[in-house]
């Protein structure tokens, strides 16, 4: 292996920025300016994460902040200092004398990269709920629907029912729209119009704003329908979705009785929400809240330091925000990470700025997360026989019984009776879920420690046992 | 919401296998009981083991009888609350030796075991391939154990504590005992938790089946009995179809569960389950309470298994767990009341048989608190035992 | 850096299947018009795309003989032999 300006034989990194999203990117190129000898490390074959998901040879026209993707992507491959690994999927994150050793597979390869401070900024993915019919094919992520669009040119169907909560359905009824797809309609559970209560917030980032306007006028354009107190309760088909159940819905999510119609489609895309990936912080024993949003995440500090020793944390996995606060968050964590490597000087005025910034876009995502809550009327929705579990294929009514009939006190110990949360994803799409469940059964609500009993994951992704007896270490050759 | 109950006979600490076990034998016994655990059933060391039940890893002694005397009462147990309720499997355990000399010693190690009542068949390689085809064919024989069998054991600690509520017991969850209460002779007669819902909990007797933290509960009591952790790593692959079909472990295992070195010991065991993953265990480390994933342990555990399976080069490692295996210096659990204290009981130190030996205690308990003399003698596992072996 | 796209083949189930280059396995497979190339291992429920984004390994799909290949992320490659994943994909393993 070749030895760049940032990797120095047999020394660690600096940082390692863990994830290539708007947060990685933006720690990485301002960790290098700094003077930081930084190595960027993703999962994906290309930089963007989620966000700036695309292919080769795009044109951004399907994108939201392009340009600014466009410097971080110039000046992350330019410079010196910063190294950029791809197809490096991180599957653990060890603490070692001398800091950290991130342990990947590349191609089945083993892969390890030693540093003496990590950045997390692992993103988040699509929050969901079950509800009968959510393993029928043609059932998707709002997610994955906007990530076959952007990242792939791929209409997930012909006729869409777009469902769940958040203003990220938004861009993907307009994006499925523009693209040639009929939108059946936009089916918002929450009555945003709650978000008027926070004008302050607001105010401060009427982009933002303009932006969803952006998405609205294209809907009507479209004469897509946009229903609110309304949801997809469920999916039909066997092997492939001919229809689905829209209802309206109470303030608690319950279905208003004689509010359910069927209605003709061929596919559904569904997103409560996102939930942050937070493997890597819980490996190295960060200490985890419990955001307003009722997600999982790592505590940090204004610095974004997390509370284990090296380890800073920037964008969705200390707490849902978005792109832009993911790059304020990043370029604060790079600095710091610089300035506790290397003692690299901070501006000053560049810092106020930041922290500025990041005040205001976290308080406009406080105020989104408090308009578009998840009360637990979804629960109601569950036949017994609904998967909660995709994986390992627990029932509703399976976990029910872990609790009611076996005992099981916490999500954890439904998860050691009855599996949910044991399968390939580990938890990570029925974690959220399983611990509403079992929290309700208790007339309460999931705390961080319910859901840390569900995203707890020492092996963070899947290696072969040949990979893991091989072992590697790039840096040290 | 359970307090208007009348005061209980035995109050068992810990809903661990051990503590489910002794509940489960002391209400068929007709006692009252009551139940405390500072987490979820089965949340400590029995949510990160194998579900071992097993003769096979025993040379001939105490710890033998009560493998022996567990193996036929975990048969009962499974026919008492259905087999698959517990996913209680009967598969048997392929010891294989690698070569001559481990045969040849392994050899002896059966013929020992045998006069003890252990089912052991000395097998040639080709016995061995037949028992298991995907094994190494490096192998060059072995042993195989009828009685070795297996449970899922958080759901088998789930269950034998439903059985007990069944029977009237009760089962504070999420409480911690923070002290003992004692009466003006000494005695002791029930504990204080940390819960404002029953700060207070009495009973004719108290065990103390808490586990890898019993040490510590042993202290809080000023009776101590030296259990210490051992970390012990086990890997989970794919869910696969059947590709191992007993417990199959090399013959240095037996070795190293005797001992007493301090440090890593990895001798690979491997076995399917229910759910379709293979299990990879048996790293033993004296490291404390350290919940730290220790990189060259995988590794090495990973390199056995191959070693033992070569198939598994090409399988995915889908999770890993670690747990704290308690152990007495003498490798021996503590079984019965303890004479410093009158009123407690210990049922503890099972070091990494926990699974397997829990019926009998739960039953030896029963029978001695409900005035029967026990089917087997417990002075091997007396809790005073370690203060007359230091001088 | 950037090539001009080209389309190629693959085969799914013995069927040849277009897909343009950067393209992955699921992102055709779902342009062709198929949703599911999975049975599940409990109940043998068909499944394909959910996350799409690597998250959920509902996508498996066995690969010139290699199963539990996620399908939202592995590149289709020209000449690919791309077949529907019954189980857990290692019934050969079986014994």
């Amino acid at each position: 292996m070749t030895t760049s300006r940032a990797e120095r034989a047999g020394d660690p990194y600096d940082i390692a920025v863990l994830g290539a999203g708007p947060a990685g990117l933006s720690a990485a190129v301002t960790a290098a300016a700094q003077g930081s000898r930084t190595v960027l490390i993703d999962a994906g074959a290309r930089p963007g994460g989620q966000y700036w998901r695309h292919r080769d040879g795009d044109d951004g026209a399907l994108h939201h902040d392009w340009s600014q993707f466009r410097r971080l992507q110039r000046e992350s491959a330019a410079h010196p200092l910063l190294d950029r690994r791809f197809g490096h999927s991180i599957w653990h994150v060890e603490r070692t004398e001398e800091g950290f050793t991130v342990h990947s597979t590349c191609d089945d390869e083993p892969r390890a990269v030693r540093s003496r401070t990590v950045i997390v900024a692992t993103g988040a993915y699509d929050r969901q709920l079950p509800f009968p019919g959510w393993t029928t094919p043609g059932v998707f992520t709002a997610g994955a629907v906007q990530a076959l669009l952007k990242g792939q040119g791929v209409l997930a169907g012909k006729r869409v029912a777009v469902a769940g909560t958040g203003p990220f359905l938004l861009p993907v009824a307009a994006g499925l729209a523009e693209a040639g797809a009929t939108v059946v309609g936009v089916f918002e559970a929450g009555l945003p119009t709650a978000f008027g209560r926070h004008p302050v917030a607001v105010l401060r980032n009427l982009p933002k704003l303009a932006e969803g306007a952006d998405y609205l006028s294209t809907l009507l354009k479209h004469r897509v329908p946009y229903r609110t107190r309304t949801t997809v309760v469920a999916a039909h088909g066997t092997d492939n979705v001919t229809g689905a159940t829209v209802a309206r819905l109470d303030d608690q999510w319950r279905i208003v009785p004689g509010s359910a119609r069927e209605i003709d489609c061929d596919t559904v895309a569904v997103g409560y929400g996102f939930t942050p990936q937070t493997e890597i912080p819980l490996q190295l024993g960060c200490e985890m809240a419990l955001d307003a949003d009722g997600s999982l995440v790592a505590r940090v500090d204004s610095r974004q330091r997390g509370t284990a020793d090296g380890v800073y944390v920037a964008g969705e996995a200390c707490g849902v925000g978005g792109a832009q606060l993911s790059m304020v968050e990043g370029e604060l964590a790079g600095l710091h990470a610089s300035y506790a490597t290397n003692g690299s000087r901070v501006d000053r005025r560049r810092l106020a700025r930041l922290l500025r910034r990041r005040a205001a876009q976290r308080s406009f995502a406080a105020a989104m997360h408090q308009a578009y809550p998840v009360p637990d009327g979804w629960q109601s929705w569950l036949d017994e026989d609904t998967l909660v579990c995709r994986c390992e294929e627990v029932t509703a009514g399976t976990v029910r019984a872990a609790v009611g009939d076996l005992g099981a006190s916490d999500p954890r110990a439904v998860k050691l009776y009855a599996r949910p949360g044991m399968g390939l994803c580990q938890g990570r799409v029925c974690g959220y879920a399983t611990a509403c469940l079992v929290a309700r059964a208790d007339d309460r609500r999931p705390t961080a420690d319910d859901l840390r009993g569900m995203a707890a994951r020492p092996v963070a992704q899947p290696l072969t046992l040949g990979a893991l007896a091989a072992g590697s270490d790039d840096n040290s050759a | 919401m359970t307090h208007p109950s009348p005061r209980p006979d035995v109050l068992v600490i810990g809903a661990g296998i051990v503590g489910a076990a002794c509940a489960y034998y002391c209400t068929a016994a007709g006692l009252r009981v009551a139940v405390v655990e500072r987490g979820a059933i089965g949340s400590g060391t029995t949510s990160a083991c194998e579900g071992n039940i097993l003769v096979s890893d025993k040379e001939p002694g105490p710890e033998l009888d009560l493998a022996l005397l567990s193996s036929r009462l975990w048969q009962e147990i499974a026919e008492d609350l259905g087999r698959s309720a517990i996913e209680y499997e009967a598969k048997g355990g392929v010891v294989v030796a690698g070569s001559r000399e481990t045969a040849e010693g392994l050899r002896h190690l059966t013929a020992r075991q045998r006069t003890a009542g252990v089912d052991a068949v000395d097998i040639g390689a080709d016995e061995l391939f037949e028992l298991e085809p995907n094994v190494t064919r490096e192998a060059v024989g072995g042993a195989f154990y009828g009685q070795d069998a297996q449970v899922q054991p958080t759901l088998a600690a789930a269950r034998l504590l439903r059985r007990a509520r069944l029977r009237g017991a009760t089962v504070h969850v999420g409480t911690g005992v923070t002290g003992f209460v004692r009466d003006k002779r000494g005695a002791v007669t029930g504990v204080r938790t940390d819960s404002a819902d029953v700060p207070v909990l009495h009973a004719r007797w108290v065990v103390n089946a808490a586990g890898t933290w019993a040490g510590q509960l042993s202290e809080l009591a000023g009776a101590p009995v030296p259990v210490l952790p051992r970390k012990g790593f086990v890997l989970v692959t794919e869910p696969l179809p059947r590709v191992v079909r007993h417990k199959v472990y090399t013959a240095e295992y037996v070795a190293n569960v005797a001992s007493s070195d301090a440090g890593l010991e990895t001798s690979v065991v491997v076995e399917g389950t229910r759910g379709g993953t293979v299990l990879i265990g048996a790293s033993r480390e004296r490291v404390g309470f350290d919940r730290r994933m220790s990189l060259p342990v995988l590794r090495k555990l990973a390199a056995q298994a191959i070693g033992l399976f070569p198939f598994l080069a090409d399988i995915s490692l889908l999770r890993g767990y670690l747990g704290f295996r308690p152990y007495c210096p003498d490798h021996l659990p503590v079984i019965g009341p303890d004479p410093r204290a009158p009123g407690l009981l210990h049922a503890c130190g099972h070091e990494g048989a926990g699974i397997g030996l829990a019926g009998a205690t739960g039953h030896l308990l029963a029978q001695q608190l409900s005035g029967e003399k026990p089917d087997l003698d417990l002075t091997p596992f007396r809790p005073d035992r370690f203060e007359e072996a230091t001088p | 850096m950037t090539t001009a796209p080209f389309s190629f083949i693959f085969t799914f189930d013995g069927e040849p299947v277009r897909a343009l280059s950067g393209q992955s396995v699921a992102a055709a497979l779902i342009a062709s018009g198929r949703r599911s190339w999975r049975h599940t291992r409990t109940e043998g429920r068909p499944r394909g795309v959910f996350c799409g984004i690597g998250v959920c390994f509902d996508c498996l799909v066995t690969i010139n003989g290699r199963p539990n290949h996620r399908a939202c992320l592995v590149e289709a490659r020209p000449g690919d032999t791309v077949t529907t994943q019954e189980g857990t994909g290692h019934d050969d393993l079986a014994c």
